[in-house]
């Protein structure tokens, strides 16, 4: 009987050479992607949930206010406060901080979008307080910021 | 003569490479956070002198949400989807019931919060009447709600659509006065 003598010519081993360059293309992808948080957060923020979101255009003219319980209770309390970059403020000082951000806008300070990062416990009435002075401020856009609810029909 | 040692071109040991490269990739991994800037967003009323605007009663449908997080809409107690039925009546009635608004175009929806109020509730609330909109709006366009909701700003004739719904069924959503206590 004739016998095939089985070609065993074959590599086993993976080319890995081309893994730096896969792994150059992923790295290069997060350091794009990376955005460093500007500031630490000094209030709870756990986001509400919602399903007819809209996207933010437009970083840039993108201004954040966090609301939440603070989270060092011992040094600021457990009532709800207000911070903007790396300080707690008072509703009061709401208007300076927003025509502080339109001037570093220049010409587009007035299609500044504020954005409101709210702990899902915070309590209406700080709220309507913020919103008056960013009334007061002319700050009109809003977006109230909310995690992708999925509804089913 | 001395025979020079000809040797290959020098290399440089690559193996290492995929190494530092995965560390600062790991790194970038881990100090990323993929921004989600995703939010409800509500255009406020400008400041303005106290205009006293007449609207008939007809035309206003009213929600208060107390403390306690309960709802009552045109004094009924409801739940946030018998909410979105309910406005979604109101806005649609088009003179037929007396009670209900004149017209799509005339109806507000009026919400009044408390001081109290959790947050969690008032962007329910917000959520459903932007749902009921939305639904209402794709039914005047006669498309599914997913197709208006993929529908692109960007794109001039997607866009006219979305500009006539918004005129057909503007969105008048009254929620900016606290309310006072007196």
């Amino acid at each position: 009987m004739a016998t095939f003598k089985k070609k065993t010519k074959t590599k086993q081993d993976i080319p890995t050479s081309a893994l730096p360059d896969i792994i150059f293309m992923l790295l290069f992808f997060f350091m794009i992607a990376t955005t460093f948080r500007e500031s630490e957060l000094l209030v709870k923020n756990s986001l509400p949930q919602a399903s007819e979101l809209t996207k933010l255009e437009k970083k840039s003219l993108v201004s954040y206010i966090y609301i939440g319980e603070p989270s060092d209770t011992r040094k600021f309390g457990t009532e709800a406060r207000i911070q903007v970059n790396d300080v707690l403020i008072d509703p009061e000082q709401i208007v300076q901080h927003v025509i502080q951000e339109k001037d570093k806008l220049g010409e587009d300070g007035d299609k500044i979008t504020m954005s409101l990062k709210i702990d899902r416990e915070a309590k209406m009435g700080i709220i309507s307080d913020v919103r008056q002075k960013l009334r007061e401020a002319n700050a009109l856009k809003v977006n109230y910021a909310a995690n992708k609810k999925l509804r089913n029909f | 003569m001395l025979k020079k040692k000809k040797k290959d071109a020098p290399e440089i040991n690559g193996g290492a490479m995929a190494d530092i490269a995965f560390l600062l990739l790991i790194f970038f991994l881990v100090a990323t956070t993929i921004a989600s800037d995703k939010g409800v967003t509500v255009m406020l009323p400008p400041k303005a002198e106290d205009v006293d605007v007449k609207v008939k009663t007809r035309n206003v449908f009213n929600i208060l949400v107390n403390s306690n997080d309960d709802m009552l809409a045109q004094e009924e107690m409801v739940d946030l989807p018998k909410l979105r039925t309910m406005v979604k009546e109101f806005v649609l009635n088009n003179g037929k019931d007396p009670n209900q608004s004149e017209s799509a175009a005339k109806a507000i929806i009026s919400l009044k919060t408390d001081r109290g109020t959790s947050y969690e509730m008032y962007i329910g609330v917000i959520d459903e009447l932007k749902l009921a909109y939305a639904e209402m709006r794709a039914m005047f366009l006669k498309m599914p709600l997913e197709d208006y909701q993929n529908l692109d700003k960007e794109n001039p004739d997607q866009k006219e659509k979305l500009d006539r719904a918004r005129k057909a069924i503007p969105y008048k959503v009254s929620d900016a006065e606290p309310s006072e206590i007196k």
